[in-house]
């Protein structure tokens, strides 16, 4: 019985969070020894069902069984001595303590610490032997790359004896070859006889590792099937719900005069760190520039510099005009009077202001236009009859400008971003992350209006993590990795594989295995970061 | 100022700073587990007030610091209810606590003691005595030595000494064992002691209540200590002063023993001298009275290097959406 | 989508609130041996049955409003202003100065200078705090605490050495000259045949206050400023992607906030004292913090809650005057009150929240049709 029993078994799982129905009635088996896919869209409550199993939320029905039997995870602890380990999306680490620490916290020995981090230390070097997982276990880990971080969360789950780890979207943060390397670990963890649950939207991955593969839609649980009997299109449609393009429709791009020119940029934050070390990038109208790089290589600085939330140094012109980069003018303000508009990456904490009503933002960044304003005060009824035209034109849903911003769902808050920004005509667009979070058929939409607006011979600067998005609306690829610019590839003359090493910041062909390059790379940045917080 | 003065002052300033050390200390295992507590005042005063009605009515000194900490870690179970069960806005709270005190501690004192919402003077049975260390008698014509060791060494009431110890304790305790290494954790980074598998909840109420019996120490020691009973409002903004020397020391103990000290002198001197006559000009006694919060608005600015409180700070812990 | 309609956010959750907190006052008065409802029935006679009484709690009413409105502005940009009583002790230095250095012909004359001179003090003494939690991150909610520690030693200094008249033994500045008196209500509303607000310091600063509910509600809801305020309030990384200077808005925020919590000096220290008198502020920026938070930080809801406050201080007097419960079961109330509406506040919403639910639930249910 026990030896067929499933490693994990979910019975009828149900969880809200207020009115939102994140898991409705889930039901899920996974193998022991197995890799298991869990693949949907963002917000298909993938995360919420694994963080159930993990304890970190509370379902409101359901039962689970671990290895046959009927466990009660009401917290962590419970997952814990169920042998269950998670890896968060949002790394669980506590920052300024050391990698020993951060191992031990939870499952030290007795009342002191000494005892404790000498086995943890001695523990770390036999693992970090057995499943390339190097990391320094003195290290603090705040001052470690990404990827780092990832492994210490790993050695986290195995240092408690974990036989079931759960992954949350673990290649987010990583590029294509660190990914690969995580495979790597991961198919040494199953030939151990471990159990690994991964979580993920991208189609690659589960096609790459997974044996078996369960597609997650709306909350409920729409499909369990082997994975060698499927494809990514049909995957894509149990996703979906329906056929899906996976491609936009455009013309080639004709572009003409520059709009945007970056010469020498760099940015220094507030710890010291340089993060962008150089930037040389020009932008023309009607064609779509995407910047492509794995999170956190200054593609984000770039954006905010050029919208004018952060300082730098160099030169920068729109129009021919010359840009503060410092003082008073580098600003929103003065960005939005030189025709630029700009789509944040994070529409919840920038973009939009959640409480405020959709009216109120549909105005937001350009409330000082005079056609919005009689005298000191503000012109309500004129702002409502713009935000109502806005709603009309971009077939935002719910149709009520007086309901707050965070009523809506996340396609239609971009919408309201999209058509705010869109709306003004600028001469450059700067969109971050345009569908994240965004469900399938908003994301088409958005598309089409991005390419759309470069039809109509604006410029626009694109940035995502996401390459399928890059590849279906660049005209042009810069990749960009530790504040430079690696390199620019012509869309339809490039593959992943050419794009994720120069995301890794190597060019050519590597002379070792690429993790190894990769590996290398990372520990010069993390030791130039080190000198420079420092120094 | 001659060497006897100048001991003398040194001996004020060390009984005037254990109150704010006791509560200091106090402030920094709450903020230290993410929880933070402008209530320190409202605590001590609590305290302050049932030590002197309970030492006063049994006529033990014992019960007196006993019904103290209770009123006071009873007003951090306020504290933590709203701020770590109700996830409410923790200053808010402090506020409360503050006021919550203040008002109580004079409507029973009215109604217990019908003396204008003080206790009565309390006998000697009712105070903590100071103790003489062994050979302070002996060694006390020895010069320098000895009446340094006499003067300001022997001769405090046994919560002096009980502050002094706290420190060494809290740094061991924080730095040393498990516990401190968890509600360091929790101070910096609540969800990942959540996902170890250990409660936020019981930590951070752990560490609230270590608050509560500091604070309890230090209101005793006010009313029963240093000085012979109860009288309104008579922290007199110490719980804050407390929480300017936290932010002086940067969250850390032994700094935090050289703050209180600084700040407790500073009331020494203020005590001893009323305006101080420089020659040229007299510092008047308000500047001395003021001192503490100008320090502590300057180390705030980050003049005198940058104050990071613990990063989940005032924060309450929401997981779910 | 919002969880519970916004009429029961700002009328039913500041409500249950209150009535949690006069629960726990009633539990305190009876566990000190007197009789709540006696309690209750002395506060209302004295503070709300005669015209006198009511001079009393629109006097206190008056220090309330503009020490709410203070808190609430600050709110707005999520600041937490706790140093409202320091900025009103400045505020009443600088209508003292006002007042005895300056030859007035009349009192309307006056009252505006003193009105300004009193927004000015107020502001300046909030403006080092505002400057740096805008520009160096120093927590304002402990810098405005410090600070007014240090408005309390420099008023101290200041009445002790430089403004007492020599021979005087009180800390306090001369009597204002007779010009700058300002009609109270018993001089604007008594008749020969009907005198009303016998001997009550209510006075014409009242209006003031009144024309400051409508400034702040202007300008919170009707202004650009005020919608930068909220912005910023809500969310800083969306306020600085607008365009909007963050150092900006909280050091004006800040600015009027002070400058609120200082035109309280005109209604004490002009209106009533008619001196400077140490500690003429009476813990009324504390009690800003309460009202603000009773009040929704809405100008309509501060001015209620500023009355009800008003009632309270002027009925804690009474009940002082005529019971063994002192003033200070007042700051217990008080205390409760920021309790429940600020601190709890999750404790009264969150049930509610839950019963909003239900019925919605319930009502879709019944919407739709059977299948």
């Amino acid at each position: 019985m026990t030896d067929t029993a499933p490693a994990i078994e979910l019975r009828g799982i149900s969880k809200a969070f207020g009115p939102v129905q994140a898991n409705k009635d889930i039901s899920l088996a996974v193998q022991p020894g197995t890799i298991h896919g869990i693949i949907g869209e963002n917000g298909a409550g993938k995360s919420t069902l694994m963080s159930i199993l993990y304890g970190f939320y509370k379902a409101d029905a359901g039962e689970v069984f671990i290895r046959g039997k009927k466990t009660e995870i009401p917290d962590s602890q419970a997952a814990i001595a169920a042998g269950i380990g998670m890896v968060f999306q949002h790394f669980k680490l506590v920052p300024n303590f050391t990698v020993l620490e951060n191992v031990i916290l939870g499952v030290e020995e007795g009342g002191l610490l000494k005892p404790s981090l000498a086995k943890a230390r001695r523990a770390l070097t036999d693992l970090a032997r057995e499943y390339e997982l190097n990391v320094d276990p003195d290290a603090v880990v705040e001052t470690l790359s990404v990827g780092h971080q990832q492994r210490v969360e790993i050695l986290k789950a195995l240092y408690r004896q974990a036989d079931i780890l759960i992954l949350d979207e673990p290649t987010g943060v990583l590029t294509p070859a660190e990914a690969d390397h995580l495979f790597r670990i991961l198919a040494g963890l199953k030939r151990e006889g471990k159990t690994i649950v991964l979580i993920t939207h991208k189609l690659r991955e589960i096609m790459e590792i997974t044996d078996t593969v369960s597609v997650m839609r709306q909350g409920e649980m729409t499909a369990t099937v082997p994975t060698s009997e499927t494809s990514p299109e049909h995957l894509a449609e149990l996703m979906v719900g329906r056929k899906v393009l996976l491609r936009v429709d455009k013309t080639p791009a004709r572009p003409a005069q520059t709009v945007l020119e970056i010469e020498k940029l760099r940015v220094t934050d507030q710890h010291g760190v340089e993060r962008l070390k150089g930037i040389d990038l020009a932008v023309r109208a009607g064609e779509i520039v995407g910047i492509a790089g794995v999170a956190g290589n200054g593609q984000s600085e770039l954006l905010e510099v050029l919208g004018g939330t952060r300082e730098a140094t160099g030169r920068v012109r729109i129009n021919g005009e010359e840009m503060a980069l410092t003082g008073r003018h580098a600003d929103g303000r003065t960005r939005r009077g030189q025709g630029i508009a700009h789509v944040p990456e994070d529409r919840q904490r920038a973009g939009l202001v959640m409480p405020f009503a959709a009216w109120e933002n549909a105005v937001f960044g350009y409330h000082r236009d005079p056609a919005y304003n009689r005298g000191v005060l503000m012109d309500n009824e004129a702002i409502r009859r713009d935000a109502d035209n806005k709603i009309d034109r971009f077939d935002i849903r719910p149709a009520n400008c007086r309901l707050s911003a965070r009523s809506f769902s996340g396609g239609n808050q971009q919408k309201i971003v999209l058509a705010r920004e869109i709306d003004r005509n600028p001469d450059l667009l700067l969109v971050g992350q345009p569908t994240r979070g965004v469900d399938i058929g908003a994301i088409e939409f958005i598309h089409q209006e991005i390419v759309r607006l470069r039809d109509a011979g604006k410029a626009i600067l694109l940035v995502s993590v996401e390459l399928d998005e890059i590849f279906s609306l660049a005209d042009r690829i810069v990749v960009m990795f530790d504040g430079r610019v690696m390199g620019e590839r012509d869309p339809a003359q490039t593959d992943e594989r050419e794009l994720g090493l120069l995301m890794a910041g190597i060019e050519g062909e590597p002379d070792k295995p690429e993790w190894q390059a990769i590996d290398e790379q990372w520990e010069r940045v993390e030791a130039e970061e080190e000198a420079a917080r420092h120094g | 100022m001659d060497f006897l003065t100048a001991l003398q002052v040194l001996d004020s300033t060390v009984r005037l700073s254990t109150p704010l050390l006791l509560a200091c200390l106090a402030g920094l295992f709450s903020e230290r587990s993410g929880i933070f507590d402008i209530g320190l005042e409202g605590k001590m005063l609590a305290a302050a007030f049932f030590s002197a009605a309970v030492a006063f009515t049994s006529g033990s000194v014992w019960m007196g610091l006993l019904a103290g900490t209770a009123a006071s870690i009873a007003l951090s179970a306020i504290h933590g209810f709203a701020s770590i069960t109700f996830r409410g806005n923790q200053l808010i709270s402090g506020v409360a606590i503050n006021f919550l005190a203040a008002g109580t501690t004079v409507v029973v004192a009215q109604s217990w003691f019908a003396q204008g919402g003080r206790t009565p003077s309390l006998p000697p049975e009712g105070r903590f005595q100071t103790i003489t260390l062994p050979f302070a008698e002996a060694l006390r014509d020895v010069p320098i030595a000895g009446p340094i060791y006499h003067e300001l060494i022997s001769g405090h009431s046994i919560l002096v000494y009980v502050g002094l110890l706290a420190v060494p304790l809290t740094w061991w305790v924080l730095f040393r064992t498990r516990f401190g290494l968890r509600l360091r954790a929790v101070g910096e980074a609540p969800e990942a002691v959540d996902t170890a598998g250990i409660s936020v909840v019981g930590l951070r109420y752990a560490a609230v209540a270590i608050a509560g019996v500091l604070c309890g120490i230090a209101g005793a020691y006010l009313a029963t200590g240093l000085q012979a009973g109860f009288v309104k409002d008579m922290t007199a903004g110490r719980g804050f002063i407390a929480l300017a020397a936290l932010i002086f020391s940067k969250w850390r103990p032994w700094h935090a023993l050289g703050a209180c000290l600084l700040f407790g002198f500073l009331q020494a001197i203020a005590l001893r001298y009323q305006n101080i006559d420089l020659g040229a000009f007299t510092v008047p006694v308000q500047v001395m009275d003021a001192a503490p919060y100008i320090l502590t608005v300057v180390i705030l600015a980050g003049f005198v290097g940058r104050a990071i409180p613990p990063r989940a700070g005032g924060e309450p812990y929401v997981k779910e959406r | 989508m919002d969880r519970m309609p916004a009429w029961a956010d700002a009328v039913l959750v500041p409500l249950i609130s209150l009535l949690l907190a006069a629960i726990l006052s009633a539990l305190v008065i009876l566990a000190i041996g007197e009789s709540p409802v006696e309690a209750f029935r002395l506060m209302v006679e004295g503070a709300l049955m005669r015209s006198a009484g009511w001079g009393y709690t629109l006097y206190y009413a008056t220090n309330f409003i503009f020490t709410g409105l203070a808190v609430a502005v600050a709110f707005h940009a999520r600041l937490f202003n706790i140093g409202g009583e320091g900025q009103a002790m400045l505020g009443a230095l600088g209508v003292a100065l006002v007042c005895l250095y300056i030859p007035w012909p009349h009192w309307s004359l006056a009252l505006l200078a003193a009105s300004a001179s009193a927004a000015l003090f107020g502001a300046l003494w909030a403006l080092i705090p505002a400057y740096l939690q805008a520009t160096r991150g120093s927590h304002i909610v402990i810098t405005t605490i410090m600070f007014n520690f240090i408005a309390a030693a420099l008023l101290n200094y200041l009445l002790v050495n430089v403004m007492k008249p020599a021979g005087m033994m009180e800390p306090a500045t001369a009597t204002f000259p007779q010009a700058v008196h300002l009609p109270t209500f018993q001089d604007m509303f008594s008749t020969a045949a009907t005198p009303l607000f016998r001997g009550s310091p209510a006075n014409v600063t009242f209006f003031v206050a009144l024309l400051a509910c409508l400034f702040v509600w202007a300008l919170i809801w009707r202004t650009r400023l005020g919608y930068e305020i909220r912005a910023q309030g809500h969310s800083e990384t969306a306020a600085r992607y607008a365009g909007i200077r963050p150092v900006r808005i909280v050091v004006i925020a800040m600015l009027i906030s002070g400058a609120l919590a200082g035109l309280m000096g005109i209604n004490s220290t002009m209106g009533e004292a008619e001196r400077l008198i140490l500690n003429s502020t009476e813990g009324a920026g504390f009690i800003g913090i309460a009202v603000a938070l009773m009040g929704r930080n809405h100008p309509l809801g501060v001015l209620l809650a500023a009355i009800l406050f008003g009632f309270l201080y002027q009925g804690g007097a009474e009940l002082a005057l005529w019971t063994n419960i002192p003033r200070e079961l007042i700051v217990v109330i008080q205390a409760l009150v920021i309790l429940f509406t600020g601190a709890l506040d999750n404790m009264v919403r969150m049930p509610l929240e839950r019963a909003f639910l239900a019925a919605r639930r319930r009502r879709t249910r019944r919407a739709e049709p059977a299948e």
